[in-house]
């Protein structure tokens, strides 16, 4: 049973990869319908690769990642390169509130499917067109996937050490442009509630992106002068670091904020008397002096057990933390006792790990119902049950590879 | 005459720095009304941050709250002190939406929690943001920015692909990390004022800065528990062709190409050279064994030529290829210029400056600037008096009193 805020919200996606189909994929958690416009023509790539593992799929109904960021959905397929395809793609929208595209500027419009077409159909339609630099300009015929993004966006340039090389993206950049999609699909459904009015929007990932590090251009619009990368240092506070810690690739994040936590952080290392080292008694000098400091905690942390370190400092209110990897982060005792991961029934997965939606509402709780849809899974419900069509016509549909 | 999507939407901002600013300022830019309190006299943290015009530290000029605080209301505010917790009370049963990002328990403490506020007003939607969340055994745990980062697996993952783990793992940079919690609380907000708009009712909602993190590494996050993968940010053993950072004669680019059309677009973009026409280049497969070498000979002919010439044939050709951009590169990229992505304002205190806008046009209602950030209690008359019927002597008093 679905009680989402989104309940009675239908929404009808023709994207592929990560961005697109996590965009809708969190109004599916939040309540709404989503109807995935697939076709075996060209099937999402992340029902058979796996970009973070390498891993490749030898059918559509078998990959993690697809049912990461599909879960909750229906499927239906429609060969939109025919018409009679682009006939019933249209009785799906007549039917839905929003319609969600990522596929290059032009190409929704030549099919017949663009924003202008739609309105015919759904007047009060609300369309939005996620693209890589936007549905203007002139890069707006440039491709590219999350890496890309992250580097156009300024991001990559902004992430790393000092002395090394920009730090690359992965999924991650995706699923950031999928959450401000998501959110400019309900602001405008706020819109329409308020006037009636469905509208269009222009989206451009790497812009969202930029965005997210909006006051990094303050600096150099400011000053004429460019952020870069530094490491986990901050800006004041220090000690500001991950140090490392017993076993393999272990480390924990520390962060002082003040002269006080510094001296609690000094007391907890056995070493009361670092407070007073005129090195690092007060901030502006801690700073100044941070890479002296570094290896005095390290030789401290080094052959304590991470959660160990955390205790001790939280204890006198120090903030640590350890850097988890996706096996720290299962097992971390937090959030198992937060129920963060959850397992999903799969047909051919059995039971998948995924991780539970980030928000907890009090009266129409966001939820993980079922699976991501195996590929035209839900044909029969759409055309069938929700436009009343035969079971033959579909069959003949199917046939002439429009059903596709 | 253009709309605002979130017209007569009312929020009540409670926090300072960048996440629920960030949230707030989102809904304020597209027209909500946000009435943001700050402490009395000191102010909201952020002004207090870098960049500064000259870098003059000036409590009215910082770059970040200028960007984070646009079309906002300001007033001063001390809930603590009785008179001010009536205010706060007052100006609730005004709004619809309640940004809170206080420490945990602070909210109980002052009689403010949500119980109580629902009582004032049913309709009230209240998000409360802290760093790990409302229960769990690190529940009441401190963090700053870097610590969530960490402890949510985003940060383990950079900077990729790192040479060797003998390095710490480093946060995304500049302010990302805390920009991303704002988003996806607002995602929740409004999907939650959609509801109460058809059934009047609010609700709490709750979110944990590591679990808003780890939501956007959901892929990642369970390659353990799903498949026994030890992600690490010395990137994938396979499939090193596939993302490529790679210098160039004025920085860097991005190569993503993943599939066999990509690298063909990439090889004519190199002039055809004839090691690429040799048989270790034929198929994936043997590219990756001679990954090494053939990154050099890619990296030889790169030195040779700037991002902008590299990425522009490059894109031509429809490879995947992106500059990695500095502040400096975004500003003056003309892509993003002629996409609006920076736009001008006058504020009071700094004159003339640009700032950034928003990734998405709506057709209808698009974002819009109407107020630059406000300076520190510049609304306190417009809300205190004619909002809620304060006399200005009683306004003088309240802040002699240290109320206001």
């Amino acid at each position: 049973m679905c009680d989402g805020p989104l309940e009675g919200v239908r929404v009808t996606e023709f994207t592929s990869a990560w961005a697109g189909p996590y965009a809708t994929c969190l109004l599916g958690f939040l309540g709404a319908e989503v109807i995935k416009v697939e076709s075996k023509r060209r099937i999402d790539h992340a029902r058979f690769m796996a970009f973070s593992t390498g891993k490749v799929f030898s059918g559509p109904d078998e990959s993690s990642v697809f049912n990461s960021l599909n879960t909750n959905k229906l499927s239906i397929t429609l060969n939109i390169t025919k018409p009679k395809a682009v006939d019933l793609a249209k009785k799906v929208i007549k039917e839905s509130d929003v319609v969600i595209e990522n596929m290059r500027p032009g190409v929704m419009p030549r099919l017949g499917l663009g924003y202008e077409d739609l309105i015919d159909v759904k007047p009060d339609i609300i369309y939005l067109s996620s693209s890589a630099c936007g549905q203007t300009g002139p890069e707006k015929g440039n491709v590219g996937y999350a890496p890309n993004f992250a580097a156009s966006g300024g991001l990559c340039h902004l992430t790393g050490y000092a002395d090394w090389e920009p730090s690359g993206f992965l999924g991650a950049i995706d699923l950031r442009s999928a959450n401000t999609a998501a959110f400019a699909i309900l602001a405008a459904l706020i819109y329409r509630q308020t006037t009636g009015e469905g509208q269009f929007i222009d989206m451009s990932s790497q812009e969202s992106i930029a965005i997210l590090s909006g006051d990094a251009f303050l600096d150099y619009i400011m000053n004429q002068r460019t952020p870069m990368r530094q490491g986990n240092q901050d800006d004041f506070k220090a000690p500001h670091n991950c140090y490392l810690c017993k076993g393999d690739d272990k480390w924990i994040s520390i962060a002082v904020g003040d002269d006080k936590e510094f001296q609690s952080l000094c007391k907890a290392m056995g070493k009361p008397e670092l407070a007073n080292d005129e090195r690092f008694s007060e901030v502006k000098n801690r700073w100044d002096n941070q890479d002296e400091l570094a290896p005095i905690i390290s030789e401290w942390t080094k052959d304590q057990e991470y959660y160990d370190v955390m205790k001790k400092l939280q204890n006198v209110g120090v903030a640590a933390a350890p850097s988890l990897s996706p096996e720290g982060l299962f097992k971390d005792p937090h959030l198992n006792k937060r129920g963060v991961f959850m397992q999903v029934d799969h047909p051919n997965l059995g039971k998948d790990w995924m991780v539970s939606p980030p928000w907890r509402l009090s009266e129409t709780p966001a939820s993980i119902r079922r699976h991501a849809p195996l590929l035209g899974e839900h044909n029969e419900q759409i055309f069938c049950e929700m436009l009343g069509m035969s079971k033959e016509e579909i069959k003949l549909l199917e046939d002439e590879q429009v059903v596709y | 005459m253009a709309g605002k999507a979130l017209e007569g939407v009312r929020v009540l901002e409670y926090c300072s720095m960048v996440s629920g600013p960030y949230c707030t300022k989102l809904m304020a830019d597209l027209g909500a009304d946000v009435i943001k309190i700050e402490p009395p006299r000191t102010g909201d943290e952020a002004r207090r941050r870098a960049p500064f015009p000259d870098d003059i530290p000036h409590s009215e000029k910082s770059g970040l709250f200028l960007f984070l605080n646009t079309n906002k209301r300001g007033v001063t505010l001390n809930p603590e002190k009785p008179d001010g917790k009536k205010i706060f009370e007052a100006l609730v049963k005004e709004v619809d939406i309640l940004v809170d990002a206080t420490p945990l328990g602070e909210m109980e403490k002052l009689g403010l929690a949500y119980n109580h506020l629902k009582k004032l007003n049913p309709g009230l939607i209240m998000i409360s943001i802290t760093p790990y969340g409302r229960s769990g055994p690190f529940k009441n745990y401190k963090a700053y920015p870097l610590n969530t980062a960490h402890a949510s697996g985003q940060a383990n993952m950079l900077p990729t692909p790192s040479p060797n783990l003998e390095r710490p793992p480093v946060k995304v940079g500049g302010h990302s990390s805390r920009y991303d919690p704002g988003v996806i609380a607002a995602v929740a907000i409004l999907s939650a004022l959609y509801r109460q708009r058809i059934t009047g009712k609010g609700q709490f909602i709750e979110l944990s800065r590591q679990e808003a993190l780890n939501s956007i590494q959901r892929v990642e996050s369970v390659t353990y528990a799903n498949d026994n993968v030890y992600l690490t940010r010395e990137g994938p053993k396979k499939g090193r062709l596939s993302t490529m950072m790679l210098p160039c004669k004025d920085g860097y680019v991005v190569a993503v190409i993943p599939l066999d059309h990509q690298w063909e677009a990439l090889k004519k973009l190199m002039g055809s050279p004839d090691w690429a026409e040799k048989d270790w280049c034929r198929d994936f497969e043997t590219r990756n064994e001679n990954a090494e070498e053939l990154k050099k000979l890619i990296i030889e002919w790169m030195m040779k030529h700037t991002k902008e010439e590299i990425c522009k044939k490059g894109q031509a050709l429809s490879c995947p290829i992106s500059p990695i951009n500095s502040a400096e590169d975004v500003v003056n990229s003309e892509q993003y210029q002629t996409r609006g992505f920076f736009t001008e304002i006058t504020h009071p205190k700094i004159g003339k400056i640009k700032l950034p806008t928003a990734p998405y046009h709506f057709s209808k209602s698009p974002w819009s600037i109407e107020r630059p950030s406000p300076l520190l209690g510049e609304h306190n008359e417009e809300i205190f008096c004619k909002r809620l019927g304060y006399t200005k002597a009683e306004l003088l008093r309240l802040k002699t009193d240290g109320v206001v």
